[in-house]
């Protein structure tokens, strides 16, 4: 896998890109738009993963914050009867946050294997408690989240608000991955990856980068999966499941890891031709999805976004 | 400043280091020589806390810092470079570099202002101009001569301005060019700027150069502990260090 960019990169090209998003749904069916503001916020839990691989950590229970992010809106709404998604979104990220430093005492201890299957395992112990505690979660039936409103009006097209509120946030997001990657804890994240002792020589702690890096990432991780609640409007305990993890990493080698922008067009892509082959090949749609991946593998081996750096590549000897 | 009182450290049957004492004194040059195998590197780590002795004590300006892990040791003011350069690989020289400027200021978990901040750059290119690595700051570590790397090594000891300074063999794998002149920048500074040196080294040459006091190890003893030439001229360290005889 290549390396995430160290800076902002192409941030014209981000702009123009994030325009042209914006104008999508005056063109476009509401489905597709659904589509794009869908793959832009689980895009958003896709960053919080990369962010890890970073330090060569492979998160396999990243849907715990998905699903955290997303049941915090479900209860507020569910429950409460708070649909707002000002006071949502912001509770969301801050709970994925908690939890995620909670987790990260024990999980900043762990690496490899180790960690991969130990942040599967507290993921699977979430989708547990969510189907087995009926009364607290709506077990297997989930919660519905209704209501939905931005700084108190219940807007007349909520998908069309709700696609600008991703298309925003996820904007936000792009912008604080970008800022982690370029700062001294992104390298130190990296450092983590080649030398922990000489991190420890240093006076600094590899341990403690994770679990700062570990703490944005859920935090990430959880407003994505509250936004998705919000776009779908329910929530269900498959949020936590194992396969969704998978789904997330998945989409970070889809896309690869050399930019902020990757995980966005690597989930962009995935839900399209997850859906395409779901409708064109009901029953071998995850069959489609595999050969996908194994094709983007093959010849595209720094995913999505590699493609596009050899392209941008070409087209600037091309111009020479 | 630096007592290491009847320190052992065993590994299974074998007594890498055996009972050593020794004492360090501030602003002191201190070489260490012995065959391989012979407990010196295992010093270094006991010293610096990547290994814990099996007995005895090591006590650092009063404190006894004895099983203190490395970070806690580095903060208390030692830093070390390694006989294996202990580098991020995957990164450019410049990256390294810029990394333990940030540890040093204490900027290690700052996830908002970039590594690549002017006054640090500015900082990085001094110490790259300073060690002979200017041409190679671009350069990924992976792709560096040994000698390089054992050079940007040290290098990023230095950054953190310690009080005490342990480099094992600084100079093994660096061209017999290059090692005099980095040697000749560092050495002078060291002591300029008050800092104690304790170097592992197995060139006599060096030896002779740099250090005010060697201690030769045989067999993880110390057996003998002196100025660099009254050492070097007695006969059991000949044979002990250079088969002589």
């Amino acid at each position: 896998m290549s390396e995430p960019s160290t800076r902002p990169s192409l941030p014209l090209a981000a702009i123009v890109a994030f325009a042209v998003i914006a104008i999508l749904p005056l063109f476009l069916s509401d489905w597709i738009s659904f589509l794009i503001a869908l793959a832009l916020a689980k895009g958003a839990v896709v960053l919080g993963v990369v962010l890890l691989l970073r330090g060569g950590l492979i998160s396999f229970g990243h849907a715990l914050y998905f699903a955290i992010g997303a049941y915090a809106v479900g209860f507020l709404a569910n429950r409460f009867g708070i649909g707002e998604a000002l006071v949502g979104l912001p509770l969301a990220t801050i709970i994925s946050a908690l939890v995620a430093a909670a987790l990260g005492l024990l999980l900043m201890r762990f690496r490899g294997i180790y960690f991969a299957m130990l942040s599967l395992a507290l993921s699977m112990i979430l989708y547990t408690v969510l189907i087995k505690f009926y009364d607290f979660s709506g077990g297997t039936d989930g919660l519905s989240v209704r209501g939905f409103t931005l700084a108190g009006a219940a807007p007349a097209h909520p998908g069309l608000v709700q696609y600008y509120l991703v298309l925003v946030l996820t904007a936000a997001v792009v912008y604080v991955g970008a800022r982690f990657l370029a700062s001294p804890l992104g390298y130190l994240m990296q450092a983590v990856r080649y030398n922990e002792i000489r991190i420890e020589y240093l006076g600094a702690s590899a341990s403690q980068a994770i679990l700062a890096s570990y703490v944005i990432s859920g935090a990430i991780s959880g407003l994505g999966g509250a936004l998705v609640a919000y776009l779908v409007g329910h929530v269900s305990p498959e949020l936590a499941f194992w396969v969704s993890s998978g789904d997330f990493v998945f989409v970070a080698v889809l896309g690869g890891t050399g930019s902020v922008f990757a995980p966005l067009i690597g989930s962009i892509a995935f839900e399209f031709v997850k859906n395409y082959a779901l409708k064109f090949s009901p029953n071998t749609w995850q069959l489609t999805l595999g050969i996908f991946l194994l094709v983007v593998i093959y010849f595209q081996p720094q995913g999505l976004w590699g493609l596009l750096t050899r392209l941008r590549a070409k087209l600037r000897r091309l111009r020479q | 400043m630096i007592d290491v009182q009847n320190v052992s450290r065993a590994f299974g049957m074998l007594r890498a280091v055996d009972d050593v004492s020794l004492s360090v004194g501030e602003a002191e040059t201190v070489g260490i020589i012995g065959t391989n195998g012979s407990g010196k590197t295992t010093l270094l780590n006991l010293i610096t806390g990547y290994l814990q002795p099996t007995s005895g004590r090591i006590v650092f300006q009063g404190t006894d810092i004895t099983g203190l892990g490395p970070r806690r040791v580095t903060a208390l003011g030692m830093a070390r470079s390694f006989q294996i350069p202990q580098l991020y690989t995957g990164l450019t020289v410049l990256d390294n570099i810029l990394i333990a400027i940030a540890a040093h200021s204490g900027r290690s978990a700052d996830f908002w202002t970039p590594m690549y901040r002017s006054d640090c750059v500015t900082k990085a290119d001094e110490l790259l101009a300073l060690f002979g690595l200017r041409d190679q700051a671009a350069a990924t570590v992976s792709n560096l001569p040994e000698g390089r790397r054992k050079v940007l090594d040290v290098a990023l000891s230095v950054i953190l301005e310690p009080k005490v300074l342990l480099m094992d063999e600084p100079t093994s794998g660096v061209s017999a060019r290059d090692k005099f002149s980095v040697m000749d920048t560092l050495m002078p500074a060291l002591k300029e700027g008050g800092v104690t040196t304790i170097f592992v080294e197995h060139d006599l040459d060096i030896m002779e150069r740099y250090a005010e006091r060697a201690v030769v190890f045989d067999g993880g003893k110390i057996i003998a502990d002196g100025p660099v030439a009254d050492v070097l001229a007695r006969p059991e360290v000949r044979r002990a260090v250079l088969g002589e005889g």
